[in-house]
């Protein structure tokens, strides 16, 4: 664990004190179970907003604390740790477009009220089934955008979307012009199709060239940090569960075999863990320039390949209770999958780090 | 193994079989069930019974072709494995899937052949080979389940008949089944020496079944309780204390079965999936250079565990090969499924609704099922340890 300050162990303890007290995983099976198109419930983001997580990473001037990515992370990991469902993640990346691209006008328009919680915000990036920031067809003429993007993480809740066209970012408005279908996915979590019809379109202008790359990237390590919380509880849990489990007249936690896998793991999740602090340090310490196209393909490659192993060991290792709908090993397993083909799957992302590396 | 013994038929008679059975298929399989697969129509709950389907089902049930290596005297096909291997192929030409299946034709049947008395077998293989009766599986209980031979659901001795008192779990098809083959305890002073096997009725009285909700959706398996459910001594296999030996028999069956070698050649194919899904380079490769070394990785490991299964099965039957078997075909069958809803991305991870095909459903539906086959039939973690101590001879611990 990064070397924390008092301020963030204050609201790393304040993150899971919340969670275990309000959010515990059986608030995400009462919201699988009211299965709607929003996929969380808003007085539940709402208790988040008045704790001031909707503004961690947004600038004090609109309103937000500008306690940093590190700090968000610790939040974001909490929450994933019970599968809290909230727009959290995709509003603080759409926020960054905006404060990395956008205006002062367009700052000040929309900072606010994303700090605030009372607007929803998300990046719409792909128009396939597969991350492919390379192939985007959406066309902006005379302020009016066109195209369709593909399974928009938060879609279905978003007030606000930032939009990637051939020639760059743009803010719309939901509203004329725009059309969202839902997609009910295996994670029964938002991720809806969006249909441009000549919706207005608002340019984020700064940013230079890199701009969509670097919020990427930013989506990259955020996600990775949740995936990172998946798998910690994943572990904690399968662990627990061993040490309890009596076969053989033993605890299966008794067995050699299993203790070989569950250190391995630990291990795994170790090294992820580190892929993930650096990548949100990075976040917070570097300028324009680094190299944090690489640092996020490993934080989020790691972070896939890690929640992966685990969500399939947490069902292997509880057995037959493991299959069952009942225990929670499943909602791990089915928002893994979801989550690790989000902004890159691991070929993508290692693909990426090589070219990053000129190789 | 039998088919070393059996004389083995010459070339000519071979063909011979061949044309007589591509007749028989062109006579009786209803051209509307081509590729339909119906391997797994016995194993799930009551689907749409059509006429063509019943009507496939009573015409190989009766000329005992669904079970072509059981003996004619008890309803199957009396082949020789060279006859049933032509079978199979001729109806795999006709695009025909096998209707006779379930745990009576997987585990049971062969076992009951093996260890059950003459009456046993006349009364129950038949309607075995014409899938007339549902069987299920109750070995597992809460506190049973890789620990098998831990169960304490008890048969209490009076006279002529048991009384069952007990639950068992993870029941298969317990909400559809006619009937279920039992683990039961006889004997509270002996772990492994005091079970006995046992047929009970599933709807004598005092037997209730509560489904199951899976990760997938589905509830295709049961608590099953027996509240002082009286059962016949003649439903006993084999003596009173060999149900342990029996019940280990049925197992290697079930684990040869699900390692399922001759499936995993099925489906779409994974490499002209991902061509349509990734694209290709300049020379017709697939554009994901991983993924393509993933596919071509998966594809060779299934063709060596084909070949395995193979010669697994010229060796002799089933055996503690079957455990190799099951480690490594149930390794390639999930990893099939996730390589599948990877090459479609965020479109092979649909639960229901609007936007995605049947197919595409289906594949995460089948992806999640699939988690259970490295746990039912003895998990992947026990196989191991069974290869370590009866093949490799190594001690336990203990
Ligand atoms: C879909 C499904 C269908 C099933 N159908 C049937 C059925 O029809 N009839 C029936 O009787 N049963 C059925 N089962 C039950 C199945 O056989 C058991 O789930 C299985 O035996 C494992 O037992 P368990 O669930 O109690 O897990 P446990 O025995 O508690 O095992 C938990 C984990 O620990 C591991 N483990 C256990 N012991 C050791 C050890 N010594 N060394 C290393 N690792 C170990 C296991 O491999 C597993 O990963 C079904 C199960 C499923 C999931």
């Amino acid at each position: 664990m990064a070397k924390l300050s008092e301020e963030q162990e204050m609201l790393r303890d304040m993150a899971q004190n919340w969670v275990r007290g309000e959010s515990p995983i059986g608030a995400w099976r009462k919201q699988r179970d009211a299965d709607t198109a929003a996929g969380y419930d808003s007085a539940v983001y709402g208790e988040m907003a008045a704790m001031g997580w909707t503004g961690i990473t947004i600038a004090e001037a609109h309103g937000g604390s500008d306690f940093g990515w590190m700090s968000l992370g610790l939040v974001v990991e909490e929450c994933a740790k019970t599968l809290t469902a909230s727009p959290l993640v995709a509003c603080a990346i759409a926020a960054r477009a905006i404060s990395l691209g956008g205006s002062d006008e367009q700052q000040a328009k929309y900072l606010p009220a994303i700090a605030s919680g009372e607007l929803v915000a998300a990046l719409a990036v792909d128009e396939g089934p597969r991350h492919d920031p390379a192939a985007i067809t959406t066309k902006v003429t005379g302020g009016k955008i066109t195209g369709t993007k593909a399974f928009v993480a938060e879609g279905d809740s978003a007030g606000l979307f930032v939009v990637a066209a051939a020639d760059g970012l743009y803010l719309v408005e939901n509203g004329a012009g725009v059309t969202k279908s839902r997609r009910q996915m295996v994670d029964h979590r938002s991720h809806a199709e969006l249909c441009f019809d000549g919706a207005a379109a608002d340019k984020l202008a700064g940013g230079g060239d890199g701009l969509l790359d670097r919020v990427l990237d930013h989506a990259r390590i955020l996600t990775a940090a949740e995936m990172l919380g998946m798998s910690q509880q994943a572990f904690d849990q399968t662990l627990e569960y061993l040490k309890q489990r009596v076969q053989f007249d033993r605890i299966l936690a008794s067995f050699q075999a299993l203790q070989h896998r569950m250190a391995d793991l630990f291990g795994d999740i170790e090294l992820t863990r580190s892929a993930v602090e650096a990548g949100l340090s990075a976040l917070d310490s570097m300028g324009d320039n680094g190299d944090l196209g690489q640092i996020a393909a490993i934080a989020k490659a790691r972070a896939n390949d890690c929640l992966h192993r685990m969500s399939r060991e947490m069902v292997q290792l509880h057995g037959g209770i493991g299959m069952t709908d009942e225990f929670d090993a499943g909602f791990y397993l089915k928002r893994a999958r979801p989550l690790e083909a989000a902004w890159g799957n691991s070929s993508f992302l290692r693909d990426r780090f090589a070219r990053l590396g000129g190789y | 193994m039998a088919s070393l013994a059996e004389p083995s038929p010459s070339a000519e008679a071979l063909d011979a079989f061949r044309v007589e059975a591509r007749d028989w298929i062109a006579a009786h399989f209803p051209p509307a069930l081509k590729g339909v697969d119906l391997s797994r129509s016995a194993l799930e709950g009551p689907s749409d019974k059509s006429a063509e389907k019943e009507a496939w089902r009573i015409a190989m049930g009766e000329k005992g072709w669904g079970t072509p290596t059981w003996p004619q005297r008890y309803g199957g096909g009396g082949l020789s494995d060279a006859e049933a291997r032509v079978l199979q192929q001729e109806l795999a030409r006709a695009g025909a899937s096998n209707p006779i299946g379930g745990m009576g034709v997987m585990m049971f049947g062969p076992t009951l052949l093996e260890f059950g008395s003459e009456e046993q077998k006349l009364e129950h293989i038949p309607r075995i080979c014409r899938a007339e009766v549902r069987w299920c599986q109750g070995y597992s209980e809460p506190n049973a389940g890789s620990d098998l031979a831990n169960l304490q659901c008890f048969a209490e001795d009076k006279g002529d008949h048991y009384i069952v008192n007990g639950q068992k779990t993870w029941t298969s098809g317990g909400q559809w089944a006619d009937k279920c083959f039992a683990l039961v305890r006889t004997d509270k002073s002996k772990k492994q020496g005091g079970i006995s096997f046992l047929l009970i009725d599933m709807d004598a009285p005092g037997v209730e079944v509560k489904p199951i909700k899976m990760i997938s959706g589905l509830s295709p398996f049961c608590e099953t309780f027996f509240t002082n459910v009286a059962v016949p001594k003649t439903n006993r296999v084999g003596d009173e204390g060999q149900g342990w030996t029996i019940g280990k028999r049925l197992l290697q069956h079930e684990r040869t079965n699900i390692s399922g070698g001759n499936r995993m050649g099925g489906g779409v194919s994974l490499s002209e999936l991902a061509k349509a899904c990734v694209g290709t380079d300049a020379e017709g490769r697939i554009a994901d250079g991983e993924l393509r070394a993933r596919i071509a990785k998966l594809e060779m490991d299934g063709r060596t565990f084909a070949a395995t299964a193979m010669r697994v099965a010229q060796e002799g039957g089933v055996s503690v090969a079957s455990s190799i078997l099951k480690i490594n075909g149930t390794k390639l069958m999930q990893e099939r499924s996730e390589l599948l809803i990877d090459i479609l991305g965020m479109q092979g991870l649909g639960w229901e609704g609007e936007g995605f095909t049947e197919e595409q459903i289906e594949a995460v539906r089948v992806w999640l099922f699939g988690k259970a086959t490295t746990i039912y039939g003895g998990s992947t973690e026990i196989q191991t340890n069974i290869v370590a101590k009866r093949i490799l001879g190594m001690p336990d611990m203990g």
